[in-house]
This record gives C-alpha cells, sequence and structure tokens, in this order.
C-alpha cells in the first residue's frame, strides 16, 4: 500500500535500488554460469563437436587408464576426508576457546591465525615441505615427501585449510546458548555429558560448514599435492589440470570438462547436504569490522 | 580459593593450546626467516650468518630480484584492479538483491552468488579457460590482463556480496525512504544514506578480495595473459621450482613480507588495547 502510494507520489514503476544489482547479475551470468554450461556442452562432445558418451567411457571405463583415474578419486576421497576430520579435530577447540572471553579478550588472536594467509600460499607450502623434509629427517630419518607422499600432502591440505576451518566453526562459538550450558551442568551432567549434549548439537552448523569449507577445496587444490609430493600423487585437481594444461590432443579438454562435471556433481551434492543440515549462511559472512 | 587455581589452570591449559597450534601455523614462516640469514641455495643447512640474499635482493642489477619486484608488482597490480572492480560490482550488487521484492529472482541471484564460493577453484578455473577459448574462436581475443582481472573479480566478488549484505540487513530501511520524502534524489539518497551505513561491509569485502587475489594460484595459471610472460608471485615461484628450485632472494623476500605482517599484527595489539581502555575510560565517565 506503501509502495503504492510511494510509486504514485515520486511517478516511477520500477525499483530503483532492485534495478543496481543489473550490472552484477550480467557479469555472473557471463562468467559464472554461461562457462558452466560450456563445460556441460563440451563434456559430451567429441573432436570433431558431436555428440558422444566417449569422454566418459574413456574416463571411467577404459582398462588400464581408468583404473588409474578410479584410483585417484578414491585417494582424493581419502585425502580429503582425513584433511577435513582432522582440521575438525583441530579447530573446534581452539575456536572454542578463542570464542570465550576469559582466554581471547579481544578478538585479535582469531586475525592472527587469518594473517599467514597474507603470504602466498605457494610459498607457504614450500616453507612447510622444506620444514618437514629436515624435520623428518632428523627426527625419524625419513625423507617424508617421496617415502610417506600421502601423509605430507594431509598434512600440507591440514596447514592451508585450518584457518577455514577455524573460522567458521569459531563464529557459531560465538553464539553459544551460554545459559543452556550451565543449566547441563547445574542439573547435574558431568563434563563429558555437558560437551556432548549442550555444547556439540548448538555448533553443527559450525562444524557442517567447517567441513565444506574443508572438504571442497582440498578435493580440487592439485597446488599442495604437487608440491607436498614432489609431483608424484595425484588428486582429481591434478586430473583436471593435467587435461587441460599440459595434454594437447584434440579430446583433452572434453575429458578434462567431464572431470570438471564430476567435481561440480559433488559439489552440488554436498551444497544439497548442507541445505538439508540447518541453512545458515551467518557463519561465513565476513565481519573484518 | 580452590575456583580460581583451577580457573587460572584452566586459562594456562588454554593459551598454551592456542599458541601451539599459532606456532604451528606460523612455523613455515620462521623457518623460511631463519634460513633467509644465510646463504645456501636449499634450506635445512646453516651455512653462517650472511645477509647477501637481502642486499641482493635489494640489489637493482641482481636478474632474480628484477623478476621477483616485477612479480610482486604484478600480483599487486591484479589484487587492487581486481579488488576494485569486485566491491563496486558487488556492493551494488548486493544493495540490488538485499530490495529485489520478487522471491524467486531474489533466491537465484543469492544462489548465483554462492557458485564460486562453494564450487572447486579448478573448475572455475576451467569454465573460464573454456569461455575464453571460445572467445579466442570467435572474436579473435587472446587471454590478456583482462581476463586475468575478470578470474579473479569471479574469484572474489561473491565475497563482497556475503560482506556487505549483513550490513544491509541490520540498517533502518526507513531511512532511505525518509530522505526521499525530505527531497533527497535516489542517487543523493544512495550516496548520502546507504552507502555511509555500508561502509564497513565494502572495506571488509575490498580487504577480503584484495587478501584471496593475493594468494590465488589457480585462477591465475588458467586465465594469465598468453603472451609477455606475465608472472604473478604464485605463477613465479611454480616456475622456479620446476626450473633450478627456489631462488634464494625468494626468502628474504617472504621474511619481509613476514614483517611486514607481524607489524601489523603488534599494531592491531596496540590498538584494541588503546580502544579498549578509551572504552572503558568513557563508561566509567557514563556511570
Amino acid at each position: 500500500m506503501e509502495e503504492a502510494i510511494g510509486r504514485k507520489k515520486r511517478g516511477f514503476a520500477f525499483n530503483f535500488r532492485a534495478s543496481l544489482c543489473i550490472p552484477f547479475g550480467v557479469f555472473m551470468a557471463l562468467f559464472v554460469v554461461l562457462p558452466l554450461f560450456i563445460i556441460v556442452y563440451y563434456a559430451f562432445r567429441d573432436g570433431d563437436g558431436g555428440f558422444t558418451f566417449q569422454n566418459w567411457a574413456s574416463l571411467f571405463a577404459d582398462g588400464e587408464n581408468s583404473k588409474v583415474n578410479w584410483g585417484i578419486i578414491g585417494m582424493t576421497f581419502v585425502i580429503a576426508a582425513s584433511t577435513t576430520i582432522i582440521c575438525i579435530l583441530i579447530a573446534y577447540p581452539i575456536a572454542y576457546l578463542l570464542a570465550n572471553k576469559k582466554y581471547n579478550k579481544n578478538k585479535v588472536l582469531v586475525y592472527i591465525f587469518l594473517l599467514p594467509m597474507w603470504i602466498n600460499f605457494v610459498i607457504r607450502t614450500i616453507g612447510l615441505k622444506e620444514l618437514l623434509n629436515s624435520l623428518t629427517s632428523v627426527l625419524f630419518d625419513w625423507d617424508i615427501t617421496s617415502e610417506h607422499p600421502y601423509i605430507s600432502i594431509v598434512i600440507g591440505m591440514v596447514y592451508d585449510y585450518l584457518p577455514f576451518a577455524i573460522l567458521p566453526l569459531y563464529n557459531q562459538m560465538l553464539k553459544l546458548d551460554k545459559s543452556q550450558i550451565e543449566a547441563a551442568a547445574d542439573l547435574g551432567a558431568n563434563p563429558a555429558q555437558v560437551f556432548m549434549k549442550a555444547i556439540v548439537p548448538q555448533t553443527i552448523p559450525g562444524i557442517v560448514s567447517a567441513a565444506m569449507m574443508t572438504f571442497m577445496p582440498t578435493m580440487s587444490s592439485y597446488v599442495i599435492a604437487d608440491k607436498m609430493s614432489e609431483n608424484s600423487k595425484f588428486i582429481i585437481g591434478s586430473l583436471i589440470q593435467g587435461y587441460f594444461i599440459k595434454r594437447t590432443d584434440d579430446v583433452s579438454s572434453n575429458i578434462g570438462s567431464v572431470l570438471s562435471l564430476v567435481m561440480l556433481m559433488i559439489v552440488g551434492v554436498s551444497m544439497l547436504a548442507q541445505k538439508a543440515f540447518d541453512k545458515k549462511t551467518e557463519e561465513r559472512k565476513g565481519n573484518l569490522w | 580459593m580452590v575456583n580460581k587455581r583451577k580457573d587460572l589452570i584452566k586459562k594456562i591449559f588454554a593459551k598454551v593450546a592456542i599458541y601451539f597450534v599459532l606456532l604451528l601455523m606460523y612455523a613455515p614462516l620462521i623457518y623460511i626467516t631463519v634460513f633467509s640469514f644465510t646463504k645456501v641455495k636449499t634450506t635445512g643447512v646453516w651455512n653462517g650468518f650472511n645477509l647477501s640474499n637481502y642486499t641482493d635482493l635489494f640489489n637493482a642489477k641482481n636478474k632474480t630480484a628484477q623478476a621477483i619486484w616485477k612479480a610482486a608488482g604484478n600480483t599487486m597490480l591484479v589484487a587492487i584492479v581486481a579488488g576494485l572492480i569486485s566491491t563496486v560490482l558487488g556492493t551494488f550488487g548486493a544493495i540490488g538483491i538485499h530490495n529485489i521484492r520478487n522471491r524467486h529472482l531474489k533466491s537465484s541471484l543469492n544462489f548465483v552468488t554462492q557458485i564460486p564460493i562453494v564450487n572447486a577453484e579448478i573448475v572455475t578455473a576451467v569454465s573460464l579457460l573454456v569461455l575464453f577459448a571460445f572467445f579466442k574462436n570467435t572474436f579473435g581475443i587472446n587471454k590478456n590482463f583482462m581476463t586475468l582481472v575478470i578470474g579473479h573479480v569471479v574469484l572474489t566478488l561473491p565475497y563482497v556480496v556475503i560482506s556487505v549484505i549483513p550490513k544491509l540487513e541490520q540498517m533502518d530501511p526507513s531511512l532511505y525512504e525518509a530522505a526521499l520524502d525530505l527531497g533527497a534524489t535516489r542517487t543523493q539518497a544512495l550516496w548520502k544514506v546507504i552507502i555511509p551505513e555500508i561502509v564497513p561491509g565494502i572495506l571488509t569485502g575490498f580487504m577480503l578480495s584484495v587478501t584471496l587475489s593475493l594468494d590465488d594460484f589457480v585462477i591465475t595459471e588458467f586465465t594469465k595473459p598468453e603472451s609477455g610472460n606475465f608472472e604473478t608471485i604464485s605463477i613465479y615461484v611454480d616456475n622456479q621450482l620446476s626450473k633450478s628450485g627456489i631462488p634464494q632472494q625468494m626468502r628474504a623476500f617472504t621474511a619481509i613480507l613476514f614483517a611486514v605482517i607481524l607489524i601489523v599484527m603488534v599494531g592491531m595489539f596496540v590498538k584494541t588495547r588503546i580502544d579498549n581502555n578509551r572504552l572503558k575510560a568513557s563508561s566509567y565517565k557514563g556511570d
């Protein structure tokens, strides 16, 4: 009603403020949505542009090659899952402590966890690798990057993605309902019960969000995998990168598109899974100032 | 008394845990910094204190130093240009999305905004690569500086939107209407009422953009200019690593960045201390 009067009074029928997002919408349509459709298109085309399922077959059902690919995909899941679990196990108590005024009076400590991100992650990852190499060769007489490449990869991933796990958990912990926790303790729950029944259930959206923030990038960040294993082990991300950058036969970008589409589907499924949980996006809304 | 001691133990335990994890997070940087003060090809062996990495880094004739500074300049340039574009597009985008009344349009725009955040970076990069390949085939446009900037805008734009929207939600919606009723034009109301209210969100978005852009490797690798050997720091480091190993001067460069970060950190500590004291002082006055 008020809106109608407003329109009449000012004599315009369109929503000025809403129209401000047109450049944004055009940009997103052109550079985010359209490219994804091109990927889908490419995934079902052969070298000459005809429709085919051959790209899928040569990736997943073609003898030796497909065995290697399935192996890499399986290993990627193992690496991503272990990284996610380790990150959450470390980030959860840290986030809990950081959100507690007693231990972290003025948010500064949180920023200190994020500050290393200002130094390029390639440099940080290589620094970590060199540090790990010299530490493990002194302590265990290992050459970790060549003898235990998977351990080395997971360490690198945890190192790089831990801040991404801490942040959403921290934001969730800030919203903890203290009276619920105190009530549980007053009613006779022991500390373990308080933790499991009063604290954890309140933080599930944060856990889900932290898991998403570590699991998804871990699957695709081939740079960390390359550096930490000295190019000896691959993850899905490295496969895709290889098809687009290194190989040059005429269907390699089509096969790469298939893999990208598979990644996209994994992303979609995890997004749906997250939506199934409480869809509160607040955890990700940055609030530096 | 017992409780007090228990609290103290708890506090010490908590501090130890926090600082231990922090130490782990900073260990690689400390390691690089330590080995920036010695002249060895690879880290791990100490070869006496030596500042040659630093003098080389600031020697204008040193080829490696030139390459490092050029890459650093390129990185900053891309981050700032992309950050500014993202901030403008994203701020107006957020205002727009916030004011859209059609629920379907609103939720689909929100969904599209989420895509680059949730999507694997490699997929975003590859999808841009195929788009730019399409541009090349149809319009003859090679990948150039603009494609790189577009790549970084795609990466950072959503973060500006999700930083600005909460500020819009906190804002009193009648302020804009009031400005209009008092005779402001729509543009005036936008610039004098809405924008000043959401400045903190805009700044957060800009800082996030720059941070993400500085740190990026994947998008850069796929969208960087085809000619002219354009390198950002991450591309430079990666190229050097596969050629002859990372140059020693890079350690000095990283150490300097690390020092800058430490200074910022100390500055933040001091500033919050001062702010807190001021807050306390003013609240006493208020009593």
